[in-house]
């Protein structure tokens, strides 16, 4: 059971430390809950086709069909982050400014929700389908207590949800005139760690130049097995030995997020101050 | 006379090479273990190596050494694009989901 536990917990880590950064980046936004636990809902379900069909995608595209899948749905997560991070620049001052004024604004954020649904649900897919192999795997092969089992894969899940919850409260601790900053930078880097893998991913299965394997390997620092490694790895793309290409889209996608966010700014300016303003009114008068 | 070698030189070279392209380097899992276990393969090049999983259950072909990660379904093969590997290295894989068995290492020559 606590093999299961164990294994579990470390599958769903890196999804559970994606939704809580997703809760973070979407405090104040009403129906976000909805959007998040049908994310979560839809991962476990999309986790489960994708364990059932493995070999179906495995076998696509002459044996690299799982890469081509892998990457694809990468680069919709990174393509959904990005578009949030563009919404968010044009709505978060008015968004700071409401939620200082009357605590928890009502803002809807329909479209840049249903985009942080769809990467908590990618999240949750993509670690999900492993776990429902694994434990698969046990339940036909080993005679474990099913139910032992089960018990052990609830309590990982759990607990990966407790850490989401953690992350999540020691984000909201960060002052009101940082927090979107913050948000936004982990959104950020957050897009460009999967855009890394992606790449990664598809220049493992030669289907892209690698512009080099392993340009520097950091290992003995900090090994990618590790917890810490790990953590950073689903938080910020860490990886201890990185490939050229790797490196490219990680930059490139840091870079377009922070000149879309610029660009937003520069459109916006004199909605954002007015909201600001009435946002001031409002604290004034209450 | 040395002349004369080079033609049958040129020919062992070219069958070795021929021997070398028709038989590829090969992992089978069978119980929850790769065989074999320890296995050479070409440094300095580009290769494909293939992971066939014999076991009724899936296993995840992982190396954080040569940085994969990928599922073989049960009764498949899948292919492993590989290199360039340094000459010498070691390379350690092993089964993520059965950790305790399933462990192997590439040797680079």
């Amino acid at each position: 059971m606590l093999a299961t536990l164990l294994i579990v917990f470390r599958e769903m880590l890196e999804a559970g430390l994606v939704v809580g950064i997703v809760l973070a980046a979407t405090e104040g936004l009403a129906g976000r809950m909805l959007a998040i636990g049908g994310g979560v809902a839809a991962g476990l379900c999309g986790a489960g086709l994708v364990a059932a069909f493995a070999d179906v995608i495995a076998g696509a595209a002459e044996g690299v069909g799982q890469e081509i899948f892998t990457a694809a749905v990468l680069l919709a997560a990174v393509g959904m982050l990005t578009f949030h991070s563009a919404w968010m620049t044009r709505h978060g001052r008015k968004l700071a400014a409401e939620l200082s004024a009357v605590g928890k604004a009502a803002v809807l954020g329909d479209k840049s929700l249903l985009a942080l649904g769809v990467v908590v649900g990618i999240a949750v897919m993509r670690e999900g389908s492993e776990v429902v192999l694994f434990l698969y795997g046990i339940a036909v092969s080993v005679h474990e207590n099913p139910l032992a089992m089960l018990m052990g894969g609830l309590a990982g899940f759990v607990l990966a949800g407790l850490v989401s919850y953690a992350l999540y409260r020691g984000l909201l601790t960060i002052p009101m005139r940082h927090f979107f900053t913050i948000t936004n930078w982990l959104i950020a880097l957050l897009a460009a760690g999967m855009a890394g893998q992606a790449a990664a991913v598809l220049a493992s299965a030669d289907l892209i130049p690698s512009w080099g394997e392993r340009l520097w390997n950091t290992s003995f620092i900090l090994p990618d097995d590790s917890w810490l490694g790990r953590a950073l790895h689903a938080l910020v793309g860490y990886s201890a030995a990185p490939s050229g290409v790797q490196i490219a889209a990680y930059v490139a996608t840091l870079a377009l997020i922070v000149s879309l966010t610029k660009l937003a700014q520069y459109e916006t300016p004199r909605a954002g101050r007015s909201a600001i303003r009435g946002g001031r009114k409002i604290e004034a008068r209450s | 006379m040395r002349m004369r070698m080079v033609p049958v030189v040129l020919a062992v070279a070219l069958f070795a090479g021929m021997a070398q392209a028709d038989e590829p380097p090969r992992l089978t899992i069978k119980d929850h273990k790769f065989q074999p276990e320890r296995l050479e393969v070409p440094a300095g090049i580009k290769f494909r190596l293939t992971v066939r999983n014999d076991d009724p259950t899936a296993e995840e072909f992982e190396s954080f050494e040569l940085n994969r990660e990928t599922v073989v379904p049960p009764g498949k093969e899948i292919p492993v694009f590989l290199g360039p590997l340094e000459s010498g290295r070691q390379y350690p894989f092993f089964g993520d989901f059965h950790r305790d068995t399933a462990k192997g290492v590439l040797v680079a020559k």
